[in-house]
């Protein structure tokens, strides 16, 4: 099957079909896996994939139809055209886009999916021979992917986009046991299909073994609030987590009191505060040059200087709140449409070093490193994988990770002081109304916050 | 499917190739209003071999190249683990129902409808609230074949009906949400209504609650929220196998409080979780894990069972579509003899837990959580007064589980995975900024 030839004739197809926009998404794909449990090698497997979509919209009402079935294409598009009619009964809006005719290339190195999956597990079990090397641990995981992927964009402006890109997921977990009590660290990272990032990492596997052994005799904190210092790979969960997904339009445009609450020009934050979302940004997990409407990757400030500036945009969302565009709208795959998503977001450095971020902190907690994060708009939750307490201006003993809380806007407010050292975290996969796990980065500098809620006894 | 099992059968001694296909459409309304419509047709072919003792593994969506297939999963045979378990022959299974025809005919309309009335009843209750709803409907279909002459196939429907509402005021979110699902064509959207109206009505005044120990009664989908996953993992044939799960060494013993009894089930009659046998042609089994708070069984697929000496329980799953691997059909945790209105006039300080945000992030293998009160709501003496947020709850599920005050006398499903009562517990750590 050759998507190329499915795409000419969908050019076609989608010319004349009375739909007030339509576009088409072709995609064929590999990848590899390899998932250890304990010394035990779990399981190894090479996928392939081919698939498609189309999607239209007629009077504002939208259809959609996934297959991998490419015998009927013309039925394919009667039916998406047909749903569509049969939910449309108002005004098709969507943001003016240029007709775009593009390919974009992976790099010329080695597809990743093809580096032999032998020199992948050799990899991997000397990563895995580390964990183990630590006395005390129980056991380890480690789930190893990766993907290469080609997809068409079409649409009845005449775009047609052509599109590679790959991906790389790792993550390892040492687990450690002492007298039925488990403690568990992980470590994850990703890259975009450069597979020398995932190398070498001998070091921080050994440094995280030790660190789920240390746990076992680490006392858990007292829940309460604290004065809470991030790390960069948890300030990125945060920012993420707990504004990011606010800054998602298809939640905001259509609902009117969320609208207020996300006006532009509030403040949210301190002068010191800026957040961005960037697609445009060379060779991050969450980078593109067109998002899945064809539009291009834009740098886009959400916060600037502690006030609300912008929002992410489908082509949709734009146009209904009268705002322009961000090239946001991406799907995880063709069995999905394009919704508003996040690419790569972060917190920008401010001056402070890390020294004087805890400098003069008589009791709190420094989380570092992330074990998840979820959020519902308003309230977050997320997860440290490493927790120590500071005393005194010092980071001091190990406490079990933390889940840290609270509210959105109260918690931004509360961000008194932001680092130097920027840092981005490659490790991250986004879920959003089923779409998971779509590749993003996220990162900041180290910040601190006051009066954080923290779970504990 | 034969002829790859014949082309794998000339490279590998064993080979199974596992077929599915399916078709759904979906109805999704946004902002109170009807926006999409979807169909998604997807079909799957994977092949898993033994070859020189080593299991291989390939999957594709590409029904046309077999060739490639075959070959791919040669590849990973060289690195694949050992096989150990021996594929099923021929077999019979029980006749579990789980296709109604009825399912495919609903029409596009009707489907809107349902949708429609469902944000009708909640908007009218509470003027202000933004819905969002999802009716789907679908038909899955797998077959199963084997080199040792095991053939299995079914068909299955599902029709699920579901609705999450938000309600903003200032900077204050309120977030209630239901849904049902069934093999059968849910046509009512009355009971997923009146829960919702019942979480706005629970919802309607917010209550402050102490930082201190207090006692909490866990609604149905607040079990599955904060106390489900720990559970599951810890059931599972290979965290026991690996010695990870903490009750792993614990069969026979008393662990929980003796109020407790689990099953996994996927034999019960048009259920979404149910099946005549698991991924690997496996019969499916009602397999009881907790019973009278004594461990008795965990779960296990071919491979892990040989592994561990034992027999699949009919546990293997292919999950996202990888190698088969243990995991639950559908817990069924028993219902009790206390109705839940009993015990929230039991309680003097407590609180009811819908949504607990984040307790799947803590230390799972060891039962450690910690989340955020989604929705959640003030008992004080006896009474329901209001919601609470801004509030942490923390706990260990073995020692939350060891001692339970009383079980609710009605078992509810959430989500088709999991069947429970209201479950009232004595004392957890709470922290709240008021």
């Amino acid at each position: 099957m050759n998507i190329e030839a499915v795409a000419q004739e969908l050019a076609e197809l989608i010319k004349r079909t009375g739909a007030d926009y339509i576009e088409a998404h072709l995609e064929e794909s590999q990848s590899s896996h390899i998932t250890y449990r304990g010394r035990i090698l779990e399981s190894i497997g090479r996928a392939t994939s081919i698939g498609g979509n189309m999607r239209a919209l007629v009077k504002g009402g939208w259809g959609f139809c996934s297959f991998n079935n490419f015998d009927r294409l013309s039925s394919g598009v009667e039916i998406a055209v047909q749903q569509a009619k049969s939910v449309g009964n108002g005004v098709s809006e969507l943001a003016p886009a240029e007709q775009v005719v593009d390919a974009v290339f992976k790099k010329p190195s080695q597809n990743v999916v093809e580096i032999p999956l032998g020199k992948k597990k050799q990899m991997l079990d000397e990563y895995n021979e580390i964990i183990w090397r630590t006395p005390e641990i129980q056991t380890s995981t480690i789930g190893y992917t990766d993907g290469y992927k080609k997809a068409i964009f079409l649409s009845s402006l005449g775009s047609y986009i052509a599109n590679e890109r790959e991906d790389i997921t790792l993550r390892l977990s040492a687990i450690a046991a002492r007298d039925g009590d488990v403690q568990q660290v992980g470590l994850s990272l990703g890259s975009r299909g450069d597979f020398s990032l995932v190398r070498g990492l001998q070091k921080q596997v050994a440094q995280m073994s030790r660190h789920a052994v240390e746990l076992l005799s680490a006392p858990q904190a007292k829940g309460g609030e604290y004065t809470v210092v991030l790390d960069p790979v948890l300030a990125g969960v945060f920012v993420h987590e707990a504004f990011g997904h606010l800054s998602e339009s298809d939640f905001v445009y259509e609902n009117d009191r969320v609208r207020q609450l996300m006006t532009l020009g509030k403040q949210f934050g301190s002068a010191q505060l800026n957040i961005v979302d960037a697609a445009t940004i060379p060779d991050l997990r969450g980078s593109y040059k067109y998002d899945d409407e064809g539009m291009p990757a834009t740098k886009t400030y959400l916060i600037r200087e502690g006030k609300l500036v912008g929002r992410l945009h489908s082509r949709e969302t734009a146009a209904r709140m009268k705002e322009k565009p961000t090239g946001n709208a991406r799907a995880v795959n063709y069995r999905y449409p394009p919704i508003v998503r996040m690419s790569n977001t972060y917190i920008e450095p401010g001056s402070v070093s890390f020294a004087d971020i805890i400098g003069d902190i008589k009791e709190g907690i420094y989380a570092r490193n992330w074990y998840g994060g979820m959020t519902s708009m308003e309230m977050f939750t997320f997860s440290a994988g490493e927790a120590y307490m500071i005393r005194h201006g010092k980071i001091a003993e190990a406490v079990r990770p933390v889940v840290l809380t609270g509210n959105v806007f109260a918690t931004l407010k509360n961000i008194d002081a932001i680092g130097n050292d920027l840092a981005m975290n490659q490790g991250g996969g986004c879920g959003k109304a089923g779409q998971m796990p779509l590749p993003v980065s996220d990162g900041s500098p180290h910040i601190r916050i006051q009066r954080c809620l923290v779970g504990g006894k | 499917m034969e002829e790859i099992l014949a082309q794998a059968k000339k490279v590998a001694e064993e080979a199974e190739v596992f077929a599915a296909a399916s078709e759904e459409t979906q109805v999704q309304f946004e902002a109170n209003r009807l926006k999409h419509l979807q169909t998604k047709q997807q079909t799957s072919l994977a092949l898993r071999i033994v070859r020189q003792g080593k299991i291989g593994y390939a999957i594709t969506t590409e029904l046309t190249d077999h060739q490639a297939l075959v070959s791919n999963a040669v590849e990973t045979s060289q690195f694949g683990m050992p096989a150990r378990f021996q594929l099923p022959a021929a077999s019979s299974y029980p006749q579990i129902e789980v296709f109604d025809g009825e399912v495919d005919s609903v029409p596009t309309d009707q489907m809107i409808k349902l949708g429609e009335e469902l944000i009708a009843a909640i908007t009218t209750h509470t003027p202000g609230i933004i819905c969002e709803a999802r009716v789907v409907r679908g038909v899955l279909s797998i077959q199963i074949m084997n080199s040792h002459g095991g053939q299995a196939q079914y068909r299955k429907s599902f029709f699920s009906l579901g609705i999450e509402g938000n309600l903003t005021e200032g900077t204050d979110m309120l977030f209630v949400g239901e849904s049902a699902s069934s093999c059968h064509p849910l046509l009512e959207s009355k009971p997923v209504a009146e829960v919702v109206l019942q979480q706005l009505e629970f919802a309607r005044n917010r209550a402050s609650v102490p930082s201190k120990s207090l006692p909490i009664i866990f609604t149905p989908q607040g079990v599955a929220s904060a106390l489900l996953l720990p559970l599951v993992v810890a059931f599972n044939g290979k965290t026991v196998l690996e010695g990870a799960s903490p009750i792993g060494n614990r069969l026979g013993q008393m662990v929980f409080d003796s109020k407790l009894w689990l099953r996994d089930d996927p034999t019960i009659a048009y259920q979404p979780n149910s099946r005549p046998c698991d991924d690997e042609g496996i019969a499916s089994q009602r397999t009881p894990l907790i019973e009278g708070g004594k461990v008795t069984n965990f779960l296990y697929d071919l491979q892990t069972a040989a592994l561990a000496h034992t027999r699949s329980t009919g546990n293997g799953s292919r999950g996202h579509g990888g190698l088969p691997a243990p995991a639950p059909s559908a817990f069924i945790i028993a219902p009790g003899d206390t109705a839940f209105t009993e015990m929230v006039q039991d309680m003097k300080e407590g609180l009811v837990i819908e949504m607990l945000m984040g307790a799947e992030q803590g230390n799972i293998l060891g039962g450690d959580f910690s989340g955020n009160v989604l929705l959640g709501y003030k008992v004080e003496n006896g009474k329901i007064v209001g919601r609470v947020k801004d509030t942490i709850v923390s706990g260990n599920v073995y020692q939350v589980l060891k001692q339970i005050i009383a079980m609710g006398r009605e078992a509810k499903w959430v989500g088709g995975f999991l069947q429970t009562p209201h479950i009232y517990c004595p004392s957890l750590s709470v922290a709240s900024k008021g």
